[in-house]
């Protein structure tokens, strides 16, 4: 049931100010952990047997447990295992953290997948044309990688848009710790439908902008 | 001194020899021609030539200039560095399936070695790459995608690519088998056209009487040895070798 006492005014201000910090980790998580990945990917690739499997234990620890579970390790590990007081600023520090960590695990083998689907008489014509290993990939391979992996990446984007609301677990005061404060105070269900909503747009506007940016690149094939 | 020198070559792929005691020389401005059987090495002899395959044993050198050479104990020894560099500047490769660059456009695919290998002013590289498409009868496709062009013309865009970076050597590894006899038609033109112009090169094809018309010496392969060379005329109407005669008993008969 709806409660009569709800106050409309009150929750869009403060899912707004939720929202503020939403789309922040989100960003921030997007800046970091796409180039972060890449850089995984190439651990992942590389010649050295070490770095291979140190990398690849990384991203099987990101992606077979719980992120919830992740953004507590990263939050309360400093204080529990080292004795280092937990600060407020840190919350918002350990949510950017391990979402970045967490996604550039997923975005790394997304890279390999896109990488690895190369022909590789790209890279002999390149090696033949005289181009350097780094123009070889920057020039001639990621941009290729990019068109085909699109479609993964957009999907990664928007589970992000929607994980952003575990940061609740370690009280970030993103939108969903809002929505959930308001409901209890007000008894009521509208912040968190609200919240929904709110999602439900962010996630419209990521799904429209990567199908702008599909199109953009659909001049070759 | 021949501009290529391959001398003793041999090659192995999981221990099994693709390649035995190849050797071979072509000088400036003349036109190898290489025939055999689908899996006689012939491709592999280009690729080991262009260093995308090392070979076991044997040496190779361009202009006088070592690419590799056998040590004492039996190692291959590559060049390394500028020196390197200085090698691979002199030769390059038409593909069979063209490896166009599918994201730039015709017009870029030629320009984008000389201008961030070479380091040549972007203007200066279109100039030539513009003559080259020229050259290839495609002036009107410099802004197509390769996606957009038919084989036969995604061909001369990758031999135009090739040209920009003036090599002395120019190898083609089966440059026609992808496509149809139209198509076919027109690049051996563009090769004979180079040929033509004096431009040394290195082709491995099944065009029988392509091979013997443009050749200046033509070598038969089969199962990774050289079984026959010579004078094209004389290996493709005169072979001496009994498995030379049966390769080209089909053709013959066409």
């Amino acid at each position: 049931m709806l409660s009569a006492a709800v106050n409309m005014e009150l929750i869009f201000e403060k899912l707004v100010t939720g929202l503020g910090t939403t789309l922040g980790v989100f960003f921030l998580t997007l800046l970091i952990s796409l180039p972060l990945g890449l850089l995984v990917a190439f651990g992942r690739m590389s010649k050295n047997a070490l770095v291979r499997t140190i990398v690849k234990f990384y991203i099987s620890i990101m992606r077979g447990t719980p992120l919830m579970l992740q953004l507590m390790v990263v939050f309360y590990g400093p204080y529990y295992l080292f004795g280092i007081p937990l600060r407020i600023e840190y919350r918002f520090i350990a949510v950017i953290i391990g979402f970045s960590i967490n996604y550039a695990a997923y975005f790394a083998e997304i890279y390999r997948g896109g990488i690895e689907s190369m022909p590789v008489g790209q890279y002999e014509a390149a090696q033949l044309l005289g181009f350097n290993k780094t123009q070889t990939f920057f020039r001639i391979i990621l941009p290729q990688v990019i068109k085909r992996i699109l479609p993964s990446v957009t999907n990664e984007i928007i589970t992000l848009v929607k994980d952003t609301s575990l940061a609740f677990v370690i009280s970030v005061s993103e939108m969903f710790t809002q929505a959930q404060a308001l409901s209890a105070a007000q008894k009521s269900m509208v912040p968190l439908a609200v919240a929904g909503i709110f999602y439900y747009i962010l996630n419209y506007v990521v799904a429209f902008v990567m199908e702008l940016i599909e199109k953009k690149l659909d001049y070759y094939k | 001194m021949s501009l290529l020198e391959v001398s003793h070559v041999k090659k192995q792929f999981d221990g099994q020899t693709v390649l035995e005691d190849i050797s071979l020389s072509l000088e400036e401005g003349q036109v190898l021609g290489i025939i055999g059987p689908s899996g006689s090495g012939k491709s592999t002899l280009l690729r080991c030539a262009t260093m995308l395959e090392r070979v076991e044993e044997g040496a190779i050198s361009y202009d006088g200039h070592s690419l590799v050479h056998t040590s004492q104990d039996g190692v291959p020894i590559y060049a390394k560095g500028e020196e390197l560099k200085k090698i691979r500047s002199m030769f390059g490769i038409v593909f069979q399936n063209y490896n166009l660059f599918p994201h730039f456009s015709v017009i870029r695919n030629i320009m984008e070695a000389p201008v961030h290998v070479l380091k040549q002013k972007p203007e200066e590289a279109r100039q030539k790459a513009e003559m080259l498409l020229k050259k290839m009868g495609l002036e009107d496709k410099a802004d197509a995608y390769p996606c957009q062009l038919s084989g036969g013309q995604q061909q001369r865009v990758s031999i135009a690519r090739a040209l920009a970076l003036d090599p002395r050597v120019l190898f083609f590894d089966e440059p026609t088998s992808a496509l149809d006899p139209e198509l076919t038609g027109e690049i051996l033109k563009v090769i004979r056209e180079l040929a033509e112009d004096h431009m040394t090169m290195v082709i491995v094809t099944h065009e029988m009487s392509f091979a013997r018309d443009v050749s200046d010496h033509l070598i038969f392969m089969e199962g990774g040895y050289i079984v026959e060379q010579g004078k094209p005329e004389d290996v493709i109407h005169n072979p001496v070798n009994p498995r030379t005669k049966e390769f080209l008993k089909r053709f013959y008969q066409e």
